[in-house]
């Protein structure tokens, strides 16, 4: 029996159509647009003037606080401005536009392939390491790595848990990381197990990857106390809470940090940047991005420079496909809907998927029949078509009780209703309320 | 750029399920159970069923179109379900006006009353059938015999079922081994050779629409495997103190309308609990009041009453039991 999370998930079809395609180099685009927040935390400060000349991995935005990372140039060139653009999530920000001359990277930097597999720095080091180097959660949260890294007082970590799930459809950069720098990943991997001083790590790779799962267990023999596991294919396997149970059968309790039931979880592409920031002295200013969708003429994972407009990608997959409905950035789960193609690659972009337009839309909402789906596919243990009913009824005391801040908005129960009811957009509403309530609370 | 691109949040993905897919593979479902039927009570069991189901979508388009002025949803598949579930529930030799009352009831006043498909509390063609079983109770209970496919509607040959038979005969005082010729064999009754509603006879029918339903994940199998096992265990329990008063597990399962209450009229989506701590909780209830009213009460069966009963409390039970939150019990390892 493969292993996987107890409670509720979906099975939505995988439409994996990348999954043999080799990573490629994007051209570097003519400008790039880089946003100064691309983590959850405090946006980082602009270090850098118009005209100012600036080489690839140089910092161009500082860390402000802990919870913050620097952010550096993808491209060598000239600033043109400081602007503000809209980013993903469909609101404007700033950032800092770059025109590109060359490919100039910083002296400091190993631009050679040479597998580095002696980690030098001390814990404490890499940790500093991975703040300026900018690294964060490369799954789509970006959350500040070394946060995580740092275990609080009176916490301790007895295992990394290492997320090689890619539970979403269609995504395949990971997938591909470990297929074609699997030891660079371990290496990152043990660089992580050395900043939290823990001698065991899980790596956990959905069973749909059989391939990737052979390769770093060939790979893994050479490492020490790095685990493979195969889990069973499900929908949201790859979320946080799930991936520790499956693994570990340990709880994350509601409201609390995986650090509280002694786990740290870091995603594959993460490991693979803390490998280049550690070992390459490389900072984080390019990632993997699957570029896909069902009407694209060649569908394909890219190596693209952080800021390079997501149109550059759609050219170089063959152009946007006439019938396009909808673009996603992330996956068609979880991910966000695109308002132009001049948005900009981030840290988190982990692909782009072009919906066609018989797929973009939604079915009209009908009326709850009752059919108890959404509480049984909910993997929190929740009761989605409750928490909607009170959302809607502005009952958020009642919504709180019925503990609607534990949804992780992983879009299971919207997925499933078979009346079409926009259950998780209620949901959200009430979460984000109720959150905002209880920091009121606190502030009185 | 030519394209208008759409924007809403996530999910951008949503399972092929509908409520009409749905709707419409309880339907199919039930189709073995229809087949036997016609094959065990000929026209009849055409006529009734046909009416049946005629009659519920007709007040359903009435009641949507000219007293609530909405738009008319008859083709969700609910009011069909319902018409084939009335028709399953009574004798297949019932005169139509009484099937066409029995569907108002249904309809009108247990479904759209409260405000059609979602919001009824109870079963609407259990409450049909017990309306219909109260005001007529002497066409109610005249029972064809199976008699094969040529058989005619209202000139069938009737007689008692078995869970009648056992009942009369323990009140005029005598054991269940003098009455073991009387009632069908435990064969007999899995194919159906037995008098009673339409559509609860052949439990080897219902059992292969219940595989379907499981299979489709259209139910689940906490409430038919709680009412079926908690209908074993209590009837058990009564056999073993003595088996000359209280019939087996297996004649309490087979005989009646057990199958066809547990896998269809129980599993109502919109009258059962919500999750599946409740779904077992409501599944023993319904169970152990139908072997209440069955041994003890007046009526010789009481799987309509039990469910019905039942329905009253899922209110209830929605708001005070509650799921397996995650993360609710810290159980580290």
């Amino acid at each position: 029996m493969l292993k996987t999370f107890p409670i509720g998930g979906v099975h939505p079809p995988e439409n994996k159509l990348t999954a043999g395609s080799k990573i490629q180099k994007l051209d570097i685009p003519a400008t790039v647009a880089i946003p100064i927040s691309q983590h959850i935390g405090a946006p980082a400060t602009v270090s850098v003037n118009k005209g100012d000349s600036v080489k690839a991995g140089q910092v161009i935005a500082t860390s402000k606080g802990f919870v913050s990372v620097n952010i550096h140039s993808s491209v060598s060139g000239k600033v043109n401005k400081v602007d503000t653009l809209i980013d993903t999530s469909g609101y404007k920000q700033t950032a800092i536009f770059i025109d590109t001359q060359g490919d100039e990277w910083l002296e400091t930097i190993d631009r050679t392939d040479e597998l580095k597999t002696e980690i030098k720095l001390s814990s404490e080091e890499i940790i500093k390491k991975c703040q300026e180097s900018g690294i964060v959660g490369l799954g789509g949260a970006t959350f500040p790595s070394h946060v995580k890294l740092t275990v609080p007082a009176g916490k301790k970590c007895d295992v990394l848990i290492i997320n090689g799930v890619e539970c979403e459809p269609y995504l395949t950069s990971d997938h591909r990381l470990m297929l074609e720098h699997g030891k660079e990943v371990l290496v990152g991997i043990s660089i992580l197990m050395k900043a939290l001083k823990v001698n065991r790590a899980l790596i956990g790779i959905e069973n749909n990857k059989s391939d990737a799962i052979e390769h770093l267990k060939t790979l893994a023999a050479s490492f020490q106390g790095i685990e493979i596991w195969p889990l069973k294919v499900k929908y949201p396997q790859g979320a946080e809470k799930q991936l520790i149970k499956a693994l570990t059968n340990r709880e994350v309790p509601s409201g609390r940090l995986p650090i509280d039931v002694n786990t740290v979880v870091h995603n594959i592409g993460t490991a693979f940047a803390v490998y280049e920031a550690v070992q390459k002295n490389k900072p984080l200013f390019e990632r993997v991005v699957t570029i896909t969708g069902k009407s694209l003429p060649k569908p394909g994972n890219y190596i693209v420079r952080i800021g390079t407009p997501v149109n550059k990608l759609i050219e170089a997959a063959g152009g946007l496909p006439e019938n396009t409905g909808k673009i996603i950035s992330g996956g068609p789960m979880m991910g966000k809907a695109l308002i132009n193609t001049d948005v900009p690659v981030v840290k988190g972009t982990s692909g782009i998927i072009l919906v066609p337009q018989d797929e973009a839309g939604r079915s009209e909402s009908q009326v709850c029949i009752r059919c108890a789906k959404c509480i049984a596919v909910c993997p929190m243990g929740l009761e989605p078509y409750l928490l909607m009913s009170l959302s809607q009824k502005d009952l958020f005391e009642k919504a709180e009780k019925e503990r609607i801040t534990d949804c992780m908005e992983c879009g299971s129960c919207s997925y499933t209703c078979p009346a079409g009811r926009p259950l998780l957009d209620f949901i959200r509403l009430g979460k984000s309320t109720v959150i905002r309530m209880s920091r009121e609370r606190v502030v009185k | 750029m030519s394209n208008i691109l759409k924007i809403s949040l996530s999910p951008h993905s949503h399972s092929p399920e509908t409520t009409r897919k749905l709707m419409f593979g309880v339907v199919i479902a039930l189709l073995p159970a229809l087949l036997t039927s016609v094959f065990y009570f000929g026209y009849g069991a055409i006529i009734v069923t046909s009416v049946s189901v005629a009659s519920c979508l007709l007040f359903e388009y009435l009641i949507q179109r000219f007293v609530l002025r909405k738009p008319v949803s008859i083709t969700d598949g609910s009011a069909l379900v319902t018409g084939l579930l009335l028709a399953f529930n009574v004798p297949s030799n019932l005169p139509v006006f009484i099937v066409i009352i029995g569907s108002f009831v249904s309809i009108a006043i247990a479904k759209m009353t409260f405000g059609g498909l979602g919001n009824n509390p109870f079963n609407p063609a259990l409450v049909g059938r017990v309306f219909m079983l109260i005001s007529f109770p002497v066409q109610m209970t005249s029972w064809p015999v199976p008699g094969g496919f040529g058989t005619g509607y209202t000139d069938a040959i009737t007689g008692a079922t078995p869970l009648a038979i056992i009942k009369e005969g323990i009140k005029n005082g005598e054991s269940l081994s003098q009455l073991v010729t009387q009632i069908p064999t435990p064969a007999q009754m899995f194919l159906g050779k037995m008098g009673g509603s339409l559509g609860e006879v052949a439990a080897v029918a219902l059992l292969i629409g219940f595989i379907y339903l499981l299979v489709r994940k259209i139910i689940t199998w906490h409430v038919p495997v709680s009412v079926i096992g908690s209908v074993a265990v209590f009837t058990a329990i009564l056999w073993l103190i003595n088996p000359e008063k209280y019939a087996s597990p297996m004649f309490h399962i087979l005989a009646g309308g057990v199958l066809l209450g547990a896998i269809f009229m129980a599993t109502d989506y919109v009258t059962s609990p919500m999750n599946h701590r409740s779904q077992i909780i409501y599944g023993c209830g319904i169970g152990i009041l139908t072997v209440i009213i069955r041994v003890w009460g007046a009526y010789p069966e009481g799987v309509s009453f039990a469910i019905l009963i039942m329905n009253a409390f899922v209110p209830l039970m929605n708001a005070y039991i509650k799921p397996r939150r995650f993360g609710e019990e810290v159980k580290n390892g």
